[in-house]
């Protein structure tokens, strides 16, 4: 599997240079959220605002009321939480085309329950006018610009940054509202996000190799959440449905899922893996996958739950599975 | 070394003081090593601030927490009673004792090793330093040893700090509450609402030490976001300040005495050097917020520091 080093960083640089409407508004964590590149090469767009998240939203705010895009780029918690009235009376109410970039999400800092964004996708999803993506590979964090750009309202993106593996293959486009279908099957339907989704991968071919027919979903938009085939998948599922996701269960993919199961009538049993309602603490991004259970293990051990008895795969099982780059080979047909 | 007891109100000579901070420095410096990464300039410049309070300006009891930091007891709520804070570090309240709230919890290195100096933590306690299930953590929260609250959302702890000041002088308490602050938080709109509140309400048994590195993450402060002038900010908002040399421990120390004798919230600004004690960061400047080091060269260097820092010149 290929690992991208730092994608956002030259990406942004190179998606910018002939748009000179986008602007770059930084809290002090310029070179953190990959941002110091855009700095460096168009320094009369880039701003610091200094360590001051909720004044930085306003900025946004009037920036965008006077017809630029600016791209706020912090840590995803210092996006949802702290200023989080900002965002949306300033931004999601007068539904302001605000590009909020949000690094570190889930657990994946060492920085301890104050850098862990584990509920940025609830509040974000909370927010009328808000669209919610989330990027699962470096194919998405180069793609995922154009996507939020499209979008003529505020746009939360959780964004990946520093070595990030590309699970996807670039002519596979990222599409806003479109899942990505990542294996077709009816015992179960596993629906996965963001960092997850390398883990899901895991169990599923672990899973299938025990003869279950799984289906997988990798989902990156998560407001609005209407695609027809997510709809399908879940309607198909025999067994039951399990979501995968670096976030807390409420309010994330898990509710979202919840909730559209529920809306449309579909009776299917539902495991929603994430962080069950709690904050959590500052360790390594293994340890506390393993810890909160969003690994392919948990993935594996809520399958075990769905089809009623053990399925005997262990430690080596899940290791043994290889990933590649989801190429158009690999790929199967549309549901 | 030796470890300083706490003595509560009793004076630390100078050169005690320098020599902790001295000490502070080395720790840091070999974890940053060891970890191949670290706060490292927030030991150079806020070393004899730390040491100055705990040993010359707060009256703090002995620690009741055991020398070997406890490993993270689960995350507070009703189903968990295990739950601590490391306050107990600091002692234990009583109401004529002070209480001391950290701010910048990415300093949390500083702070710990500080801790080992005087006897508060163990020899070994950075065993646990940034190891998986330990609550002696990179950034700092409320189960880290000295640490009391909540704080690596920055600019929030001064306010969390104005409550339980505010809660002591309800209950009577002749006890000062202490907050050390980084200079980067005066640029969060929090950090002046808790200003204007601490004047409002009068509360004059609060005391503010702020290292002024003039350093933040993205660089010098003035390029990022300038908060100068601080100290005429701070008096139109109503605080007594005093703007001092933050490595010189008598000023420091003399900078804090008669707090909780009036109304009046008192900051002292302490003008720091981030490279100070190792001058080799000098060459790394502006970048100096989080040091890893590049090569093995560069790193063989740094090793060959730490041998000249352990020889306690200051
Ligand atoms: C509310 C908030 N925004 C951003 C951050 C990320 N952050 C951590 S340290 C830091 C720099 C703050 O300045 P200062 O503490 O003066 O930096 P130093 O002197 O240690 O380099 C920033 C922006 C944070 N922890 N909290
Ligand atoms: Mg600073």
């Amino acid at each position: 599997m290929e690992i991208v080093q730092r994608p956002h960083r030259d990406n942004l640089v190179r998606w910018a240079e002939q748009r000179p409407e986008v602007l770059v508004l930084s809290a002090d964590l310029t070179s953190s959220c990959e941002a110091d590149g855009f700095r460096d090469a168009y320094p009369e767009r880039f701003f610091s605002m200094g360590m001051a998240e909720q004044n930085m939203m306003g900025f946004a705010a009037g920036l965008a009321r006077e017809g630029f895009f600016p791209y706020v780029h912090t840590f995803a918690v210092f996006v949802s939480r702290r200023p989080f009235d900002q965002v949306a009376m300033s931004i999601a109410y007068p539904n302001l085309p605000v590009r909020l970039i949000g690094f570190l999400p889930g657990i994946t800092t060492p920085g301890g329950v104050t850098h862990q964004a584990v509920d940025d996708i609830g509040l974000m999803r909370l927010l009328p006018n808000m669209t919610v993506l989330e990027c699962g590979d470096a194919t998405e964090v180069e793609q995922v610009l154009d996507l939020a750009q499209a979008v003529p309202g505020p746009v939360y993106v959780r964004m990946l940054r520093g070595e990030v593996p590309r699970l996807f293959d670039p002519a596979e486009p990222m599409v806003l509202g479109r899942a990505r279908l990542l294996g077709e099957g009816e015992d179960l339907i596993v629906l996965s996000s963001g960092i997850c989704t390398e883990e899901a991968l895991r169990a599923t071919g672990a899973l299938r190799a025990h003869g279950l027919s799984v289906g997988h979903l990798h989902v990156s938009t998560l407001k609005p959440f209407d695609d027809p085939r997510v709809r399908a998948a879940l309607a198909s599922a025999r067994l039951g449905v399990i979501t995968l996701e670096n976030h807390s269960i409420v309010g994330g993919l898990g509710s979202a899922v919840a909730e559209l199961m529920a809306e449309r009538g579909i009776g299917a049993r539902l495991i929603r893996l994430g962080l069950r309602d709690t904050y959590a603490h500052g360790a390594s991004r293994q340890y506390l996958m393993r810890e909160y259970g969003l690994d392919a293990m948990a993935l594996v051990r809520a399958a075990e739950r769905l089809v009623g008895e053990p399925l005997g795969i262990d430690e080596d099982a899940l290791a043994a599975v290889r990933l590649e780059t989801m190429g158009r080979a690999e790929r199967t047909e549309d549901l | 070394m030796e470890s300083i007891p706490a003595r509560p109100g009793a004076a630390t000579a100078p050169g005690d003081i320098r020599r902790v901070a001295t000490a502070i420095r080395r720790r840091v410096l070999e974890h940053t090593l060891e970890n191949n990464g670290g706060y490292l300039s927030q030991a150079c410049s806020s070393a004899e601030i730390l040491a100055t309070l705990y040993l010359g300006v707060m009256r703090l009891g002995p620690s009741t927490a055991p020398p070997t930091p406890r490993p993270f007891a689960g995350v507070p709520g009703a189903d968990n009673p295990h739950a601590f804070t490391g306050a107990d570090y600091n002692g234990a309240p009583a109401p004529e004792l002070d209480r001391f709230i950290f701010s910048p919890v990415h300093y949390a290195l500083v702070l710990y090793s500080l801790l080992i100096e005087l006897g508060r933590l163990g020899p070994d306690a950075l065993d646990a330093f940034n190891r998986d299930g330990s609550t002696v953590e990179l950034i700092g929260a409320e189960h880290s040893p000295g640490h009391e609250v909540t704080a690596g959302s920055l600019g929030q702890a001064l306010s969390q700090a104005g409550g339980i000041a505010l809660a002591r002088r309800l209950r009577g308490d002749t006890g000062r509450v202490w907050v050390f602050m980084s200079d980067g938080e005066f640029q969060e709109g929090q950090t002046w609402e808790a200003f204007a509140a601490l004047a409002h309400h009068r509360l004059g048994n609060i005391g503010v030490y702020v290292d002024a590195n003039a350093q933040q993450c993205d660089g010098p402060m003035d390029t990022v976001m300038t908060t100068e002038p601080l100290a005429a900010r701070l008096r139109a908002f109503g605080a007594e300040v005093r703007e001092v040399d933050g490595h010189d421990p008598v000023a420091l120390a003399e900078a804090g005495e008669g707090v909780g004798e009036d109304g009046v919230p008192r900051v002292v600004i302490a003008r720091t050097d981030p490279c100070r004690g190792i001058d080799r960061l000098r060459e790394r400047w502006p970048k100096l917020h989080y040091v890893r080091f590049k090569n093995e060269a560069e790193f063989n260097l740094y090793r060959g520091l730490l041998a000249g820092l352990s020889e306690g010149d200051a």
